[in-house]
């Protein structure tokens, strides 16, 4: 249940924002966030509102640190 | 596509898995990990994680389906409120199906209740808008990442002046639970993957507690493959060291202090209160319900109706799979009595529950 889609802003008006993520389109209400979205953003959508932001930046430093390779003390 | 499906990367998972095997070479106990939510549940059974892991790591799963712990009770109300005249029950689908004492909202609808799916709890408000002469009950079910959009669909019907619209409100909020489970000695949880999108509301800094009190590690953890692996990873490490601290591996999406906007409003619409669990028990203060300013909207006091006695499911062993101390293969009933199509118990019923999850991917 508790699942949420992360979905890029496409258009706000108001409180409302159009989200849309590989074709798919949703509308997400604002009011619950506590962070500035722009359009361009990435949000997590759940139940119809936006319930936080997602830090692209740090998306991709996780993706790096899971592709790191071995190191020997991995290996202790 | 997008670059977010790297996530599920199936190179990245194996890289991931071999890591843990490596560090976790030739110990001479398991390390037991638990999951506290039901979307972990699924990405577990969903990427066959658990086959990928070695036999030193062993993955759990706790009372993380709202569908499956709430009680009897609550249907029962819910399908007594179903047969009044002019009322509308609006519902996530995942409660349709759950069998009450003696009948689910789905034999309900089946016999001509009006009983709607919708997927935002702001669609019922459009619903009690567009249906002014009745009454339409939202069956507000969930865990902190929940509980703020129907907090917010009673603060936008307070705005519009929607007088008939109203909510069941079941909330539940995950810390309590994990503070019994890990004070049961039966259990001995090494570390919790910690819920993803609850977090995002609660933020990390709320297990603290946990790592305090009960020594046991804890890794806010994402939904996709490669986040639960390296959240085990994490955990991995922890246990081997010797720590118990709060980790944030989703990263990308919790902080420390979650939203606190979405705190605020939850504070504002609702107030604890000691919340029924199937299989646990009352905990104090695990609940939420509607408080003093929204009473108006609150289904439970604004509806009043008889509901019939309770009566729990004989031989369903929900109550303990919920706990993490059976898994869903120990039940007399999985599979025989109790299958997709035909449940008996609520974690057969909720497609995250684990029974449903177990039933569906290693059956």
């Amino acid at each position: 249940m508790c699942v949420g889609v992360p979905m890029q802003v496409t258009s706000i008006e108001g409180d409302q924002a159009m989200t849309e993520v590989d074709g798919v389109r949703r509308e997400a209400n604002l009011m619950l966030l506590d962070q500035e979205v722009r359009v361009g953003d990435f949000v997590i959508v759940h139940a119809g509102f936006a319930i936080s932001k997602l830090d692209e930046e740090d998306a991709r430093e996780t993706l790096s640190m899971m592709r790191e390779m071995f190191t020997p003390e991995d290996m202790g | 596509m997008n670059y977010l499906d790297q996530f599920r990367d199936k190179e990245v998972v194996k890289g991931l898995a071999q890591r843990i095997g490596a560090l976790t070479k030739g110990l001479g106990k398991p390390l037991t990990f638990m999951e506290v939510c039901g979307t972990h549940t699924m990405a577990i059974y969903q990427y066959g994680l658990r086959s990928l892991l070695p036999p030193e790591v062993r993955l759990i799963s706790g009372p993380g389906c709202p569908v499956c712990v709430t009680p009897n009770g609550y249907l029962d109300r819910a399908v007594a409120l179903s047969r009044l005249p002019d009322l509308i029950i609006a519902s996530f689908g995942d409660m349709l199906r759950v069998p009450g004492s003696s009948s689910s909202l789905m034999e309900e609808r089946a016999k001509g209740a009006d009983i709607r799916v919708v997927y935002s709890p702001l669609d019922a408000v459009q619903i009690a808008v567009r249906n002014p002469g009745k009454r339409v009950v939202f069956l507000g079910v969930g865990f902190e990442t929940t509980a703020p959009t129907i907090a917010g669909s009673i603060l936008t019907a307070n705005a519009q002046g929607v007088g008939n619209y109203f909510v069941l409100a079941s909330h539940k909020t995950m810390p309590q639970p994990m503070a019994i489970l890990s004070a049961d000695p039966e259990l001995s949880v090494d570390g919790y993957i910690c819920p993803a999108h609850v977090s995002a509301i609660i933020g990390a800094d709320a297990y603290r507690f946990l790592c305090r009190q009960y020594r046991v590690p804890c890794v806010v953890t994402g939904f996709e493959p490669t986040d639960v692996m390296q959240g085990v990873e994490m955990l991995v490490r922890q246990a081997l060291s010797g720590e118990s601290r709060v980790e944030i591996q989703y990263s990308r999406v919790v902080r420390w202090e979650g939203n606190a906007k979405a705190q605020a409003i939850l504070a504002e619409v609702f107030t604890p209160f000691d919340a029924q669990w199937r299989g646990i028990g009352t905990l104090p203060g695990s609940g939420l319900r509607i408080a003093e300013p929204y009473r108006g909207y609150d289904a439970e006091l604004a509806i009043p109706v008889d509901v019939e006695p309770l009566k729990e499911h004989k031989g369903c062993l929900c109550g303990e799979i919920l706990k993490g101390k059976v898994s869903p293969f120990d039940c007399p009933l999985f599979g025989k009595n109790c299958t997709p199509e035909c449940p008996v118990g609520a974690c057969m019923v909720s497609s995250e529950g684990t029974c449903a999850a177990a039933f569906k991917y290693q059956f």
